[in-house]
């Protein structure tokens, strides 16, 4: 889907009129160059995300996800193209924009308190008082479930409560644009639901546009307002689908829905298709993973 | 501490056995005095003050040395580990310089800094610099690229994350090189005195042989293993509490 920013488009005219994008990617490509051979990840990718979406990026493994968000946050340049992020061109990670690892343990400052680390998220980008902080710190525990955990130091804590403190340092900020990489991908299943109902439940709160990547279908059918389904590396956008299922979503109710297994049904079986004619070439020929991307 | 008596015990078994020997004339009275009149000659060294006058200089030039070489190497070890180009420049220096036992130093450093206090604190300053240095810049190159990329995304400076995520996150590796030093300087510090000027444990060891007051020389090194064994004592306690973010307690 190709958005021009620098002509708005006139009230009425579509219905309902797209809003400006907050997120726009610009022909953007990406080729990795390992052991004198190129691959080439994006070739031309040309998309934008409205503000206060929730659009999850999913698609067979080494087809690029990772490395797309990686892209999108500045934390790696693209080999040609440009990202804009709220109408300026990204060259390292901007202000408003906050990216959310996959391997926490590896994250999080291991010799910070839940406090540290989340102060760590406000005190970065402004000057904050002290008791303002504190203050400000306690809210955003309590916000993802850590009440009562704010001076313990992450060795005391569980994977998925270390995760939480990721989301909190994160949020504290106040980012427009919250970059998630297979956040839950590293816990276990009842951890995850859970994390997957706190992140809907700060979406619905906070002026927030998440963009999250993962590999689970059924993760992304459940959170997400649109689904960016991408092709093995090179091939670009498979499939862009709106979820137009009610909200506010639910664990039980949601899944239980047919529409619910139509979406993951359609979306599943592409991705899955391309996973196995993807297995056929030899190993030698594959790609494997994507270099930028974290196992 | 408790989990460690059988090697009290041990220690303490030697000494008896040691007493022992010494006392029925198993091994020579003169070159090995029993314990008991090691023991005796101690107090009378440390009550009557010779050891006592002894210790201070050699803890200080240790600690003069120690502290000298933690404020040049971890600065130029984070530098090492963060900007190739530093690490490209010193590292082959480093790599040989380092094998040279610092003792070979003590003659050139006589000639330029004489039989002083100088001379000692620059010899033990250069035996210490180098296992900090090594240790920070191991340290500083193994800090998980994901911890540096969460400090970018949160808009860290690369300058600022070198004192706000780098220099925590080595700690452990700096900390390890600077308990190597302390061992090492002990050793240095001692041998510089032995060799030159009048004062220090080194020097009081070597001057009772000579004038062959056996018990008394024991005495010194005796004092040496103690001193040295509270140094570490020390410095695991430190570590320990910079460190408790671990959750273990510190290597021993």
């Amino acid at each position: 889907m190709i958005v021009a920013t620098a002509t708005r488009m006139p009230p009425g005219d579509a219905a309902p009129a797209a809003p400006t994008p907050i997120i726009e990617l610009r022909a953007v490509s990406k080729i990795f160059s390992a052991r004198g051979r190129d691959l080439t990840v994006f070739d031309g990718l040309t998309c934008g995300i409205a503000p206060g979406s929730f659009v999850s990026v999913i698609g067979p493994s080494g087809c690029g996800k990772s490395t797309l968000l990686k892209i999108i946050s500045g934390l790696e340049p693209a080999t040609a193209g440009e990202v804009r992020f709220e109408n300026r061109a990204v060259a390292g990670p901007p202000k408003g924009m906050v990216y959310v690892f996959q391997q926490y343990t590896r994250s999080i400052f291991p010799w910070r308190t839940v406090r540290g680390n989340v102060e760590f998220g406000l005190r970065a980008r402004k000057a904050v008082s002290r008791a303002e902080a504190h203050e400000r710190c306690e809210e955003y525990i309590n916000l993802v479930g850590l009440d009562g955990y704010a001076d313990y130091y992450p060795y005391q804590l569980s994977g998925g409560m270390q995760q939480r403190v990721c989301i909190a340092r994160a949020l504290i900020g106040e980012p427009a644009v919250l970059l998630m990489d297979e956040p839950f991908s590293a816990v276990d299943a009842m951890t995850r639901a859970l994390l997957q109902e706190l992140v809907l439940k700060i979406w619905d709160k906070l002026a927030i546009t998440i963009l999250f990547v993962t590999h689970d279908v059924d993760e992304a059918v459940l959170l997400s307002s649109r689904i960016i389904s991408l092709g093995r590396a090179g091939t670009g956008i498979a499939q862009d689908v709106m979820i137009d299922l009610p909200r506010p979503r639910d664990q039980i109710a949601t899944r239980a829905e047919p529409r619910f297994t139509a979406l993951r049904q359609q979306l599943f079986s592409s991705i899955f298709m391309q996973e196995k004619t993807g297995a056929s070439p030899p190993p030698s020929a594959s790609p494997g993973e994507m270099p930028g991307k974290a196992t | 501490m408790t989990r460690r008596w059988p090697g009290f015990l041990l220690i303490a078994v030697l000494l008896v056995l040691w007493e022992y020997a010494s006392a029925e004339k198993l091994i020579d009275p003169v070159s090995m005095p029993r314990v008991s009149v090691i023991a005796a000659s101690w107090w009378r060294s440390i009550a009557g003050g010779p050891l006592l006058h002894a210790i201070l200089p050699t803890l200080g030039r240790i600690f003069a040395g120690f502290a000298l070489a933690v404020v040049v190497a971890v600065p130029l070890g984070l530098l090492m580990g963060s900007v190739s180009l530093v690490y490209r420049l010193v590292e082959p220096i480093t790599e040989f310089i380092r094998p040279i036992p610092s003792s070979a130093y003590i003659p050139v450093a006589i000639l330029f800094l004489g039989i002083d206090n100088e001379m000692k604190v620059f010899v033990v300053f250069v035996a210490c610099l180098f296992p900090i240095l090594l240790n920070t810049y191991g340290g500083v190159r193994s800090v998980d690229p994901v911890l540096i990329d969460t400090g970018r995304t949160f808009g860290v400076t690369r300058v600022a994350a070198l004192w706000r995520i780098v220099l925590p996150a080595a700690l452990p590796s700096i900390l390890t090189g600077m308990r190597i030093s302390l061992g090492i300087a002990l050793i240095v510090a001692v041998v510089a005195e032995m060799i030159a000027g009048n004062s220090g444990i080194g020097y009081f060891i070597l001057d009772m042989q000579r004038v062959f007051r056996v018990p008394e020389m024991f005495a010194g090194i005796f004092t040496l293993g103690v001193l040295g064994f509270a140094i570490n004592f020390v410095f695991l306690g430190i570590e320990g509490r910079l460190l408790h973010w671990r959750g273990t307690p510190a290597e021993t």
